[in-house]
């Protein structure tokens, strides 16, 4: 599977993340390059094998529902770049 | 030949002897802990380990820890051990990095389960390690503060991702350090600096307050310099932890006790598979020694094959970007961290610029990688094969473990490699976890150990064990120890080491 700048453009907006234009020409080659190497994931033979997406047995851990304290909101909050009591600040999402 | 253990060097002591001088009073805990904090200050200006050294901190929890002896109650063997962090470890009220500039003034409101355990057991911490940003990489060169250069030659780099971890260990800085391995961040490194590094089973200790890389494959483990103390830090870590699902309610046995030195009978598989062309005659040669030396301790060998060994690093290439890009998309400006929020017109593009100038390239190129894998129309040929090449290597391993005991091979396919030689291309760099990174797909445990030296430089042996079988991986890795002194040899940082009573050392792009 082939890879063109403009995929490459693409994907950078889904992950929210942009690339300046050195990068999205350097991004193209080497994910082409790594793909290609991946590419021999193509000939396993995965008829009837199902995915595993943990290693671990699917258990359920269940605790006692007894209320304990969370971590204090300041606390919580004294990493956040902009807020406002309580909150987050953001921009404005909708004008 | 054993240690010579000179009294005006205990950073040489293993954990295990330690444990006793302190119990016997033959050194304070405070006194331990400055002979830490001198050597760091002596060679940690070349070898760059550390990204903070924590020294107030380390000596109130010495003081402690010396109360602690002077009243003989509530002992552990870790009671008044230094040891240090990798800083993907968040620490309340120390700043914590992940070797990014995203988070270089991140202040985590708690600690790590881990970090709790230890100090409850009374041990001390130096501070915290270098590392690849986020735990991506192979070398500790995508570290934002520069990269560790390993202690056997400061021109090479220690591995990674848990590379300051692992040097920290090598250069005498703590007695014993936590990393975490994802693809072989702690077993790779560990055999590029002649250290013992061990990755736990998938659930054997909990992750909480691990900042997040890829959370089905990610697992925290020990570096030491040996078997034993490897076995003593396991001790204080394992174990289930509400405050993680995915750590295991099982039982967590006396790992020393398993360390009788005794492996008559031990069936060692060699898989083929892991000795093809590719891997350095030199590092061959080391392993093929250690398996002559476990012969003559009574081990038996049979050849195994693990038929789908070829797919692993392809499935780990999907697997491991594709929860990254997950993980890591909760670095967005908004919550903690960096944020270029002001000069943005909108959401959006406050998003797009904060990600942009906060992660380095390696993390860019894998959150791309897996956002790809995950996308619409790729999922089905990328992600969810990938994830059925998992099944096919847990059941590789189920077969052979059928057959052995414990699985060996090389750790690494090479010696520690000069720094700036794989930064250009990208898959160079991800062979260095060929033989490491199948153990993190099934889930299972492994440990990499001093094998002995190719061209003055060390080499790893690795052994895979069971799940929740680290016991008979690190009973093999000791009874090794016990005839041979690969583990006790030294680099030499007497050129590099500054004088005693000499300035800070200034760090290179580090920062305290």
């Amino acid at each position: 599977m082939s890879l063109s700048r403009a995929d490459v453009e693409h994907i950078a907006l889904l992950a929210r993340m942009r690339l300046s234009e050195d990068e999205l020409n350097r991004m193209t080659e080497q994910l082409a390059g790594i793909l290609e190497h991946i590419a021999v994931l193509q000939e396993a033979d995965v008829s009837d094998v199902p995915p595993s997406a943990s290693t671990l047995p699917p258990i359920d851990h269940f605790r006692p529902d007894i209320p304990a304290p969370s971590l204090p909101v300041d606390a919580l909050l004294a990493n956040a770049p902009e807020r406002e009591d309580s909150y987050l600040r953001v921009k404005a999402v909708l004008e | 030949m054993t240690t010579p253990t000179m009294t005006n060097e205990p950073w040489r002591w293993t954990i295990a002897e330690t444990a006793e001088k302190l119990r016997a009073k033959e050194i304070s805990a405070v006194e331990l802990t400055q002979a830490h904090l001198d050597r760091i200050r002596a060679v940690d200006g070349a070898v760059h380990a550390f990204l903070r050294v924590t020294a107030d901190e380390a000596l109130a929890e010495a003081k402690a820890a010396d109360e602690r002896l002077a009243r003989g109650q509530d002992l552990t063997p870790l009671t008044g051990i230094p040891l240090a962090l990798k800083d993907v470890l968040v620490t309340e009220g120390i700043t914590t990095t992940a070797g990014s500039r995203f988070l270089e003034h991140f202040v985590p409101p708690y600690s790590a389960t881990v970090v709790k355990r230890l100090r409850a057991a009374g041990a001390i911490s130096l501070g915290k390690l270098n590392m690849d940003e986020f735990a991506m990489g192979s070398s500790t060169e995508n570290s934002a503060y520069g990269p560790t250069h390993n202690p056997w030659d400061l021109d090479r780099v220690p591995g990674g991702s848990s590379g300051g971890s692992a040097a920290a260990v090598a250069a005498g800085e703590a007695m014993g350090t936590l990393g975490s391995d994802t693809g072989g961040s702690i077993r790779q490194p560990a055999a590029l600096t002649n250290t013992v590094g061990l990755k736990t089973t998938y659930g054997r200790v909990s992750r909480y307050g691990l900042i997040a890389f890829a959370s089905s494959l990610d697992q925290i483990g020990p570096f030491t310099r040996t078997a034993r103390d490897c076995a003593l830090l396991l001790q204080h870590i394992a174990g289930y932890d509400p405050n993680d699902s995915t750590s295991a309610d099982v039982s967590v046995p006396d790992y020393a006790a398993q360390l009788t030195g005794d492996i008559k009978g031990l069936k060692i598989g060699i898989p083929k598979e892991y000795f093809v062309e590719g891997t350095e005659p030199g590092v061959v040669k080391v392993v093929e020694e250690a398996i002559a030396t476990l012969k003559t301790l009574g081990a038996e060998f049979i050849d195994i094959s693990l038929p789908h060994t070829k797919y692993g690093l392809p499935a780990y290439y999907i697997i491991a970007p594709a929860e990254a890009s997950a993980n890591l998309a909760r670095y967005d400006g908004v919550k903690y961290g960096l944020s270029l929020r002001a000069e943005a017109a909108d959401l959006e593009d406050a998003y797009m610029r904060t990600r942009q100038a906060g992660f380095g390239p390696e993390v860019r190129r894998r959150i791309m990688l897996g956002t790809y894998a995950l996308s619409s129309g790729y999922y089905d040929a990328y992600y969810k094969r990938a994830e059925q090449v998992r099944t096919l290597i847990r059941r590789d391993f189920d077969a052979a473990f059928a057959q052995c005991d414990v699985i060996i091979s090389p750790t690494s396919p090479t010696v520690a490699f000069k720094l700036g030689a794989r930064v250009d291309d990208p898959y160079a760099m991800y062979l260095s976890d060929l033989f490491t990174i199948p153990a993190n797909l099934a889930g299972i445990c492994g440990v990499s150990f001093q094998g002995g030296f190719s061209e003055g430089l060390p080499v790893g042996v690795q052994l895979l064990g069971k799940p929740f079988d680290e016991g008979t991986i690190l009973r093999a890795a000791d009874a090794f120890q016990r005839v041979t002194d690969y583990h006790t040899r030294w680099p030499n940082l007497a050129a590099a080491a500054k004088p005693k009573g000499a300035t800070k050392a200034k760090k290179a792009g580090g920062k305290k």
